[in-house]
């Protein structure tokens, strides 16, 4: 890659394990500053392991992750956390409103969020006002992903992690949401690094692309390598041949 | 009562034993251990008791309470082993209750500091102490469980591990008191207590024995609150290590 090598997120020899199942082994590599990156892989890669490390939910067993170039270790999770912020697959609610869902990040910090903003975050990301003050566990899954997405900005995070915000929305709500994330990065240079299963959407939206396969970075650099990669798991997996 | 009066009780062993004979229960064995076991312990506790009361020592009283503990903890840890360091934060709790409540009963004058009413309402304190412990690391350890992606979520939008734990340490807490509670406003409608029944047959005022049993209800009270609340912010921090990451059996996660 033809960019700055110190990365919004660079990885050093990183290594991580749970329960006696090795899931990432020697992760090298970096996410470009101000750049959309996709990350792509079968199931069980390791992806959204990566995305945790990422967001100081959990350690590496070995080596380091320096983001902005400072050790991750060497931030206090709260600054952290604000700075890399992460939507989650599974986009899960709190108990109550959608206002109350969308100022949560304000509400922990001890400050309150108007009307006014979170109605201008709900058109943001294409959600209806009137939803502010509906019970937010009554929404469909693809509004909950929306929510999910708008919350995390709250924060105005540097760099943002979207694992799987797309997979439950349908073909013109999906669009909506690549046109904000461009948006969004072009617009606040925000590093975007999102977890797809769809190749074409990895080709389409992102600037790089890293294959996750197996726990190992099987291929990196500009996303036209989906094209033509040259290692054989990610031509099998680009084929279709692993899931 | 005399011995001998007591071994007519038996007659209602008896009744369990022919009706699990009459419908093929299979329970006779555990009705007989279950009476043999009562026997012996209590017995042997009567003789314990007697002998503490004529001594009137402070270090039998003091052993007492501290075998009272033991076993208080003994039987709450098994429900909070995914909980680091159970076995130290129940014993504080129930110290700390017994502490207050005694502290409170004797510094006020309410019972005299005696073997005969210091014993009793330990036990009684105590007790209740290991059943709301049980009840509330039961409901905490379930809420964790089933809540996990809540609790991540809030530490992944920066909030603290105390915001990130604080719905399922409340509704802990609430559900594992409600009981309590609710057991008071029926008492006196639906059942008499134990407590005030045993005063009763025994031969004492039933007004003074009303005026016991609403002390031990009050107590109860308190030491249903305190448990609960003391148990559960003493074990939320060791669920988190100084990174604010989950740990332990209860994050899905290794230590």
């Amino acid at each position: 890659m033809s960019v700055d090598e110190s990365g919004a997120i660079r990885f050093d020899h990183v290594d991580y394990s749970t329960d006696g199942t090795h899931i990432l082994k020697d992760i090298t590599g970096y996410f470009p500053n101000g750049k959309i990156t996709t990350l792509i892989g079968p199931s069980g890669a390791g992806k959204t392991t990566l995305f945790r490390l990422c967001n100081g939910l959990v350690s590496p067993d070995a080596g380091n992750i320096y983001v902005q170039g400072k050790a991750i270790d060497r931030y206090d999770p709260v600054v952290l956390r604000r700075t890399v912020g992460l939507a989650l697959q599974q986009a899960p609610m709190i108990r109550g409103t959608v206002k109350k869902n969308l100022a949560l990040p304000l509400t922990l910090q001890g400050e309150t969020m108007s009307d006014e903003q979170a109605k201008e975050l709900l058109n943001m990301v294409g959600l209806d006002e009137q939803f502010l003050y509906r019970d937010s566990k009554g929404l469909s899954g693809g509004q909950q992903q929306k929510l999910s997405i708008a919350r995390t900005l709250v924060n105005q995070p540097a760099i943002l992690l979207l694992d799987e915000i797309t997979s439950s929305l349908d073909q013109v709500s999906q669009h909506d949401i690549e046109t904000l994330i461009k948006q969004i990065n072009q617009t606040y240079e925000t590093t975007i690094v999102w977890i797809t299963h769809n190749l074409q959407q990895a080709i389409d939206i992102g600037d790089y692309a890293w294959v996750l396969i197996d726990g190992k970075v099987a291929e990196s650099g500009e996303s036209s390598l989906l094209h033509h990669p040259e290692n054989r798991s990610v031509q099998q997996f680009v084929k279709g041949e692993i899931e | 009562m005399s011995y001998l009066t007591l071994s007519m009780t038996l007659i209602f062993v008896l009744i369990p034993i022919v009706l699990s004979k009459m419908f093929r229960l299979e329970l006779e064995k555990d009705v007989l251990i279950a009476t043999v076991r009562s026997i012996i312990q209590l017995l042997a506790v009567g003789y314990v008791l007697a002998f503490v009361f004529d001594t009137e020592k402070w270090l039998y009283m003091f052993l007492m309470v501290v075998l009272m503990i033991v076993a208080a903890t003994h039987n709450a840890m098994r429900k909070g082993i995914a909980i680091k360091g159970i076995v130290w934060k129940l014993v504080v709790t129930f110290l700390a209750v017994e502490v207050l409540t005694q502290g409170i009963l004797i510094g006020f004058g309410i019972t005299p500091a005696t073997a005969q009413y210091i014993i009793p309402i330990s036990g009684m304190v105590i007790g209740n102490s290991m059943v709301l412990s049980i009840l509330f690391l039961n409901r905490f350890t379930s809420e964790i469980e089933s809540h996990r992606y809540e609790v991540e979520l809030i530490l992944s939008l920066a909030g603290t591990p105390k915001q990130a734990i604080h719905r399922q340490l409340i509704s802990s807490i609430k559900a594992s008191t409600i009981p309590t509670i609710e057991k008071q406003k029926t008492i006196g409608l639906v059942q008499l207590p134990g407590m005030m029944g045993g005063q009763i047959i025994a031969g004492a005022d039933p007004v003074q024995a009303v005026m016991f049993q609403l002390l031990v209800l009050f107590l109860i009270l308190t030491t249903a609150l305190v448990t609960s609340i003391m148990i559960g912010f003493l074990s939320y921090p060791t669920l988190f290590n100084r990174r604010m990451q989950m740990i332990g059996a209860l994050s899905g996660e290794k230590d």
